[in-house]
């Protein structure tokens, strides 16, 4: 592509636009049937997000008096986890490490077709079009995903040092933003990327300790009675827009065979 | 007739004092009452998790599908506490000092004083939660200087300080909802507050899956629900972020104060063109080592690198010779508008200037800029597809934040009693400009530690009272007038989006009373605001059906009202001759071309009051009295 500065603006126009065929995926409700809508889109800015595109689409819908594709969103820079649909049978699209919003149009090339789907995965309901009902995840976190701490009872932070590897570990595993890529994009529509994210990010740290065993046993099963079970495929983490480490599965499997001995343990003393 | 209920003795002895001398509900009979609370960011999730704990019943609700999707997940940089871990100087009063001034002295004492006490509490708790911190690597907290402080007080968890606050608040929320104490609504939007007897009683909300309307009673009304920086279309604020919940509040009689104070970012990533839907933030910390400038030479269409150094403009380094590149946000902001308009700016559009860290690089080299920044350059090439190693950044100032928002008391009651406003969404403790890193300070300290105590003093007299049933015709009214409207929507059959008016209201909005505001544009403004919303009214197209999923009639309502509440803001605008912090009015300047306030006539919050649609809104003060502050020119040369 050629440098902003230096051409002439007709040239910039015809460099920075495509012509787009989108196969997108239509659907009026959980229990509705869906079929694909064929749609053109052309002078498509190449600066424009992926979701900037379907915007423009959606106004040239309602131009044309069709309802536009209700597609999920809102922060818009890859932190929210609103946003997320298949394409081209991709979760998230062809970027590495890039959730939907931040994916731009400059990554694709005049005259591709598009196909953008819904995440598919029995726990996620399509509720209309792109969008899916995620609250299992809700579920698996209010099943443990926390360290019981009520306001007002800690003592001094400082007090509790952290060891600067740990942080960064936990760190690493609490980046995860629940947009269920993970699960779009495993063969058996696993949760084990998400649940061992959160896991390991309380698990390791000192202050999780107390409610570890517990919150490992609760948290793992309250997933199985949701999602699918975990072949280690690792399709998850390709489609991962944080990068979220395999290796919190490993731990989390670990962590769950002790939590059952540990939690027996626990309970009869 | 505003009174803070602000409590008396000196100042550091307030809050204590305050706590305990506001009424109690005894433990056992916390579950003998409701509260609903309205938002579930940092501020909404943090109340109804630690109501919940003592033992409320709490009824919790987000227009979002989870909790941890509100917009205080996008929060970058930090957020700061008194704790003084560094040695160098913090102190509680040192934040209130800090905070007092940045917000150019508009804001009430008592609050600031209070918020900089409960900061420390607010990282303990934060902690304990398992937010990861930053750490040394003797595993204590590690801080740093934000936002031009001369003290390190920010803490942070890399460059997801929000995201790790708010996980900790969901997750506490969680718990809560798992022990049965707290009610989550998902998907539910609040569209009207109900009134009886001048108490606030419950809401009105509309199920976005099934687009019925719902009414829920209670004791109590908390809305924590975000500021109103979409009222410009383009911000830094997530798509969804809106007014409505404020501004129907205001309609049924909570004052709006000082709507004009809007944050306005200086290092955004610049406008690309017509079809961009938001701006992104980048973080305040690349002005630590990026040298901002513009050509010299006027509409200069040569290239960065073509341009000699002697041709290129360090305005801010020339300007502030003491401060440079690292004035606050509002001067550097302003500074940026002045050269483009001059015609120096930058970029396809010629609607940006240059953050260069060419000067950085050279010396520290390529790695160590990469070891700091490399996660915003990815993002900045990312969404511009430009490498901010080898050509300089192109930014622009974008909202950001709003320091308005619904007028409350010490207390945080609005003047509707039983109504309480929390977060970004009152116009506490920031005055006329917030400092970076103290927007989640605030949230969470009203939140965890302000809140819990301060409701008591309404609901304990209303012991034994039931809610008010929603069998009362107060709530059948309330759900009617929303269910009529929202459905009304359907029925315009214009010929333009709900985006299109939007869009166009931001363009007057932003051209008037963004930046640098005066007389002439406001007033104009004034006339513009109220025609365009008789078209949109008139003219604009919804799609599809309300009894069901539709994003355009989500928006539509929240785009009526940002109509209504744009008019508010520019009047306020209008009224207040001074400039002060983020609202700079023309005609109120220094020679230097400095924000020149006017104590002498506008140390006063303004909250105005609602008189329905046809009337104009009236003018209520709270004077601002500063009693351990000494009132002085901001100077940053
Ligand atoms: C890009 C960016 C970076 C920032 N970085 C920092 C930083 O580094 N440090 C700092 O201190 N501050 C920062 N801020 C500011 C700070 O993030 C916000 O001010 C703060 O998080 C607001 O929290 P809140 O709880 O008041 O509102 P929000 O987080 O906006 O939450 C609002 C809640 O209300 C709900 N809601 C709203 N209306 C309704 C309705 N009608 N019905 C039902 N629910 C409703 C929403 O669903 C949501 O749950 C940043 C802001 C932005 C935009
Ligand atoms: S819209 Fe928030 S992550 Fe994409």
């Amino acid at each position: 592509m050629s440098s902003t500065e230096s051409t002439d603006n007709g040239s910039v126009e015809q460099d920075r636009a495509l012509n787009l065929k989108l196969r997108i995926w239509r659907q009026d409700g959980p229990h509705a049937e869906g079929s694909f809508l064929d749609v053109d889109a052309d002078q498509i800015p190449t600066d424009a997000s992926f979701l900037e595109m379907l915007d423009m689409v959606n106004e040239r819908l309602i131009e044309d008096d069709i309802e536009p594709i209700t597609f999920p969103h809102d922060c818009r820079e890859g932190i929210c986890g609103t946003c997320g649909v298949m394409i081209n049978g991709q979760a998230h699209g062809p970027e590495r490490a890039t959730a939907t919003c931040q994916l731009h149009m400059r990554k694709f090339r005049d005259g591709d077709q598009i196909v953008i789907e819904p995440w598919r995965a029995a726990a996620f309901p399509v509720l209309k079009d792109l969008m899916v009902d995620r609250r299992a995840f809700d579920r698996i976190i209010e099943a443990g995903g926390y360290i019981s701490a009520p306001t007002g009872t800690p003592q001094d932070a400082n007090e509790i040092p952290v060891p600067k590897e740990v942080a960064d570990t936990a760190m690493d595993a609490a980046a995860c933003i629940g947009c269920g890529a993970c699960v779009a994009a495993c063969p058996n529509s696993a949760a084990q990327l998400f649940t061992s994210a959160k896991l390991a990010h309380l698990n390791v740290l000192p202050q999780g300790q107390p409610e570890r065993w517990r919150r490992t046993e609760a948290m793992v099963e309250t997933m199985e009675d949701y999602f699918g079970s975990c072949t280690n495929h690792g399709e998850c983490h390709e489609a991962c827009p944080k990068e979220i480490s395999l290796d919190f599965i490993a731990f989390m499997n670990r962590d769950y065979i002790k939590s059952k001995s540990k939690n027996r343990s626990l309970a009869s003393q | 007739m505003l009174d803070a209920r602000i409590p008396d003795g000196p100042i550091a002895e307030k809050w204590d004092n305050h706590k305990f001398s506001v009424k109690l509900v005894n433990p056992a009979n916390k579950r003998k009452f409701d509260i609903i609370v309205v938002g579930t960011g940092l501020a909404g999730a943090s109340a109804a998790a630690s109501l919940a704990e003592l033992g409320y019943n709490v009824k919790a609700f987000t227009f979002h599908d989870s909790p941890r999707r509100a917009h205080s997940i996008a929060a970058q940089g930090g957020i700061n506490a008194a704790k003084n871990y560094r040695n160098d100087g913090d102190s509680v009063y040192r934040l209130f000092y800090d905070t007092v001034k940045g917000g150019d002295y508009r804001s009430r004492e008592a609050n600031v004083y209070r918020l900089a006490q409960v900061s420390v509490d607010i990282i303990d708790q934060c902690a304990a939660q398992g937010v990861p911190f930053a750490r040394e690597y003797g595993g204590l907290l590690a801080n740093r200087s934000f936002g031009g402080a001369q003290v390190s007080r920010t803490f942070y968890a890399r460059g997801q300080t929000g995201q790790q606050l708010l996980l900790g608040a969901y997750q506490a929320l969680a718990a809560q909802v798992r022990a049965g104490k707290v009610t989550l609504y998902n998907r539910s939007d609040m569209l009207d507050v109900v009134i009886k007897d001048g108490h606030a009683c419950g809401i009105v909300t509309r199920d976005l899956l099934t687009g019925e309307v719902h009414a829920h009673s209670a004791h109590a009304v908390v809305l924590a629900t975000g500021g109103y920086g979409n009222v410009y279309y383009l911000s830094t604020n997530a798509m969804a972020c809106n007014v409505t919940a404020a501004w129907r509040a205001h309609r049924k009689g909570a004052l709006f104060a000082n709507p004009c104070y809007t944050q306005i970012h200086p290092t955004c990533i610049p406008v690309s063109d017509e079809f961009q839907s938001k701006l992104t933030l980048m973080s305040e910390s690349l002005r630590n080592d990026g040298r901002i400038w513009v050509p010299r030479q006027l509409d200069d269409a040569r290239s960065a690198a073509d341009i000699p150094e002697s041709e290129r403009y360090y305005y801010l380094e020339e300007k502030y010779p003491s401060f440079g590149n690292l004035v606050p946000r509002d001067v550097a902001s302003r500074n940026a508008k002045t050269v483009v308009d001059e015609g120096r700016g930058v970029g396809p559009l010629k609607n940006g200037v240059y953050l260069d860290f060419a000067a950085a690089i050279a010396r520290d080299g390529v790695e160590a800029v990469r070891e700091r920044y490399g996660n915003l350059f990815d993002m900045y090439e990312r969404i511009t597809g430009e490498d901010p190693y080898s050509l300089p950044m192109r930014i622009y100032p974008a909202t950001h934040y709003t320091m308005g928002g619904l007028w409350v008391d010490y207390n945080l009651m609005t003047t509707v009693p039983g109504l309480y406003c929390l977060g970004e969404a009152n116009f506490s403790d920031h005055g006329a400009n917030r400092l970076g890193a103290s927007a989640l300070m605030q949230g969470l300290a009203d939140g965890y530690f302000v809140l819990p105590y301060t409701i008591g003093d309404h609901l304990a007299p209303k012991l034994g009272d039931a809610p008010v049933p929603t069998t009362d015709p107060v709530f059948a009214e309330a759900l009617a007038e929303v269910d009529r409207r929202t459905r009304s929507w359907t029925q315009v059959k214009g010929t333009r989006s709900v985006e299109h008016y939007h869009r166009e209201l931001g363009k007057i909005v932003w051209e008037y009373c963004g930046m640098a505001r005066n007389k002439t544009g406001l007033e104009k403004a004034l006339s513009e605001i109220p025609a365009l919303r008789e078209e949109f009214r008139k003219n604009v197209k919804v799609l599809g059906s309300p009894d069901g999923v539709n994003q355009q009639l989500e928006k539509v309502n929240r785009v009526d009202d940002f109509m209504e509440f744009a008019e508010l803001k520019v009047r306020d605008a209008l009224h207040r001759a001074e400039s002060c912090g983020g609202h700079f009015r023309e005609e109120s300047q220094t020679p230097e071309g400095e924000a020149l306030r006017d104590d002498e006539n506008f140390s006063y919050v303004a909250a105005w009051e609602w008189r329905g649609p046809d009337a104009d809104p009236v003018l209520h003060k709270e004077h601002l009295n500063f009693e351990n502050v000494q009132l002085t020119q901001r100077s940053y040369k």
